[in-house]
């Protein structure tokens, strides 16, 4: 295995990792706020067909992505409007937030079956990844550098910002939050909204960048992927990047296994390749139950997680 | 109180009795119900939709007389059964079931239905009600297969498998055995991604054969995402399913295009004369259910004359990929020479020929 092949596999990996990493970062400030969102399937296929039409009808991939985020956003909002001002069940609207998107994608969709538009790749200069290292650093889609930026916009945000700081008191405790005078609802509609702006713009590197087309249910259960990562990650930017890699490594790893492309590692080559498929499942659990153990039988979730917001008035 | 009931009954019985003939009078006739289950979503663009078109046709030619009911994105698990239990206690008469996992849910639901009429695509059981009908894809697969072994540079190809299955089966070993006859050479690497659409892990296991060494990948999964990968990189595939060169102008060298259409009429005709029986059909590239997409202008003439050949002989029935000798992956002979392997022995095959490159 040469350099190329190296390359060539991280390429890969970076490409599977990237929407659910996206979609994770968004739920991961979504959930520090107090608020579980099971429907980040549902508004990344919103975001991969709104993405898709505005870049079909304007012909500019970045008005896309933004049409991408407001797609998201807006289904996010809706959710919102329920489980917020409503205060319905987070779980259930969560789960009908899913049908809902894959339905509404499926419906706007129907005039885009069948359209394409460019891929929405590297914006440096081809000259940049004509040799190997210069691809392994500048041939990507500029939402990777995006997604990327995020890890430590969002990391930074949480940790050292005030407004982080409201929000996550919001979803370890909302009522201490409400009672020093912060609009607990408000931060977390804020949340909320993000979470599907982000969910949206990890939709549209399905339709704008890998395959830039239009498909009922193109998503096929990153979203699923996403909301496990964030567990995964024990709630922390960082580890969310690690383990975006970490499915992306595996699902190298399964596809290369079934090609009998690992020949070249002693003992992987043998190893079925439905193991690695399972493996991100698995991690997660065990994860999981390191955390417990390290807490004590604590969690490292935020405490209010799932929780509706009814303050004694 | 029982008597009362009976009488209650028995006058709402009468009532309707008076009603019936109103509602007969009114819709003239009945229109025959025919259901479609659909493994995915009809835009898919590929398998579904081209069933889709097939049952756009019944409608179409016997719009007057059937009406046509389809259910889309059905698991290839338990969960089937209630649909098509479902479209039976809707009134179906005939139902069919678009994919090949549906076939132990259909065998238990045709049990229950003995008076609606089954057919299940691509399956091997059958009964009194149901039938089976499959299309000879691997015919199609030499014809693209002939081409892949001209247009392969380095005669190392990729195929973008769904799960193991006959039908994947036999398209792996038609393909590759078709490329050999102009490049004996040839490998082929497979990969299955256990799922028949999830367009980003296509393109994921695409790139990933094409990293492995392959500068030709053809799919047998149902989106177009592998022919996008390959158009970013400027390199040859095949569509599958429907004529896909729409998103891949360049990569798409051509298409195998299911066409159900004449079929899924034939069947619903049957019903209406009254003359459906259980049966299994295998129609090909000489019934038109098999069809070549336009070739890309790329080919050179002579391989475009070499892939019609191919067509011509399964036409006219001098031609068959699979005439021995034929070697599986361990070199064993499994068919002899000038041997020609019989379908019933393809509806089951399970084993790999000699060149493929997998794990499975």
């Amino acid at each position: 295995m040469g350099t190329d092949f190296v390359i060539a596999a991280i390429i890969t990996i970076i490409g599977i990792s990237t929407p659910i990493l996206l979609a994770g970062l968004g739920e991961l400030v979504v959930e520090k706020a107090g608020v579980l969102n099971l429907g980040v399937e549902g508004m990344m296929l919103i975001g991969a067909i709104t993405g898709f039409a505005v870049t079909v009808m304007t012909g500019n991939p970045w008005l896309g992505v933004l049409g991408a985020a407001a797609g998201g956003a807006l289904s996010a909002l809706l959710f919102g409007f329920f489980v917020l001002t409503l205060n319905s069940n987070q779980v259930a609207t969560g789960l009908a937030l899913t049908i809902f998107g894959t339905g509404l994608s499926s419906l706007i969709g129907l005039s885009f079956v069948g359209r394409i538009v460019p891929q929405f790749g590297s914006s440096f200069p081809p000259a940049l990844s004509r040799d190997p290292i210069g691809r392994l650093f500048f041939s990507y889609s500029p939402l990777v550098y995006f997604a990327l930026a995020m890890v430590f916009v969002v990391a930074w945000f949480l940790r050292r910002t005030r407004s982080g700081l409201i929000l996550r008191a919001v979803g370890e405790n909302d009522l201490s939050a409400h009672s020093i005078g912060y609009s607990v609802i408000g931060v977390r509609y804020l949340a909320v909204a993000f979470g599907g702006a982000m969910a949206g713009i990890g939709g549209a590197y399905f339709s704008l960048v890998i395959t830039p087309m239009w498909a009922e249910r193109m998503t096929s259960g990153r979203g699923w992927i996403a909301l496990a990562l964030v567990v995964f990650a024990s709630w922390k930017a960082g580890r969310l990047l690690i383990g975006s890699l970490f499915f992306g490594v595996l699902m190298w790893l399964e596809l290369n296994a079934k090609a009998g492309g690992l020949s070249f590692m002693p003992y992987a080559g043998s190893i079925p390749s439905q193991f690695w498929a399972a493996m991100p499942y698995l991690m997660t659990v065990v994860v999981l139950a390191l955390i417990s153990m390290r807490d004590r039988g604590g969690s490292s979730a935020p405490a209010c997680l799932g929780k509706p917001f009814l303050p004694a008035t | 109180m029982a008597k009362l009931n009976r009488r209650a009954f028995i006058a709402a019985a009468g009532a309707a009795a008076a009603v019936l003939p109103l509602t007969g009078n009114a819709f003239a006739q009945e229109k025959l119900k025919v259901g479609f289950v659909f493994l995915g979503p009809i835009g898919d663009y590929g398998w579904t939709w081209a069933h889709n078109k097939g049952r756009e046709a019944v409608d179409a030619a016997l719009g007057d007389q059937v009406e046509t009911i389809y259910v889309e994105n059905v698991a290839e698990d338990a969960s089937a059964i209630p649909v098509f239990r479902d479209l039976a206690q809707q009134g179906c008469k005939l139902i069919f079931g678009a994919t090949y996992g549906y076939m132990d849910q259909m065998v238990q639901v045709a049990a229950e239905f003995p008076d609606v009429k089954f057919e299940h695509c691509t399956g091997f059981k059958r009964a009194d009600n149901l039938a089976t009908y499959n299309s000879r894809f691997h015919e199609g697969r030499a014809v693209l297969g002939t081409i892949a072994g001209k247009m392969s540079k380095s005669g190392v190809m990729g195929y973008l498998g769904s799960y193991k299955v006959p039908e994947v089966v036999l398209g792996v070993n038609s393909f590759i055995l078709a490329a050999q006859k102009q490049n004996p050479a040839a490998t082929l690497k497979l990969v299955f991604i256990d799922s028949w659409f999830d367009p980003p892990k296509e393109a994921a296991a695409t790139e990933t054969l094409l990293n492995l060494g392959c500068d030709l990948v053809t799919t047998h999964t149902d989106s177009p995402a592998a022919l996008q990968i390959l158009e970013q990189r400027g390199l040859y595939g095949f569509g599958q399913g429907a004529d896909m060169s729409s998103f891949a102008p360049n990569a798409h060298l051509t298409a195998i295009e299911d066409i159900w259409g004449p079929y899924y009429i034939e069947r619903v005709q049957a019903v209406l004369d009254g003359t459906w029986a259980s049966a299994d059909t295998w129609d090909g590239i000489a019934d038109g259910t098999v069809v070549i997409s336009p070739y890309n202008p790329a080919i050179p003439a002579d391989v475009v004359a070499l892939a019609e050949e191919v067509k011509a002989g399964y036409v006219a029935g001098t031609y068959d990929v699979f005439t021995g000798p034929i070697y599986d992956t361990e070199g064993t002979l499994r068919v002899k020479d000038g041997e020609i392997l019989p379908l019933s022995d393809l509806a089951v095959m399970d084993w790999f020929v000699k060149g493929v490159e997998t794990a499975a």
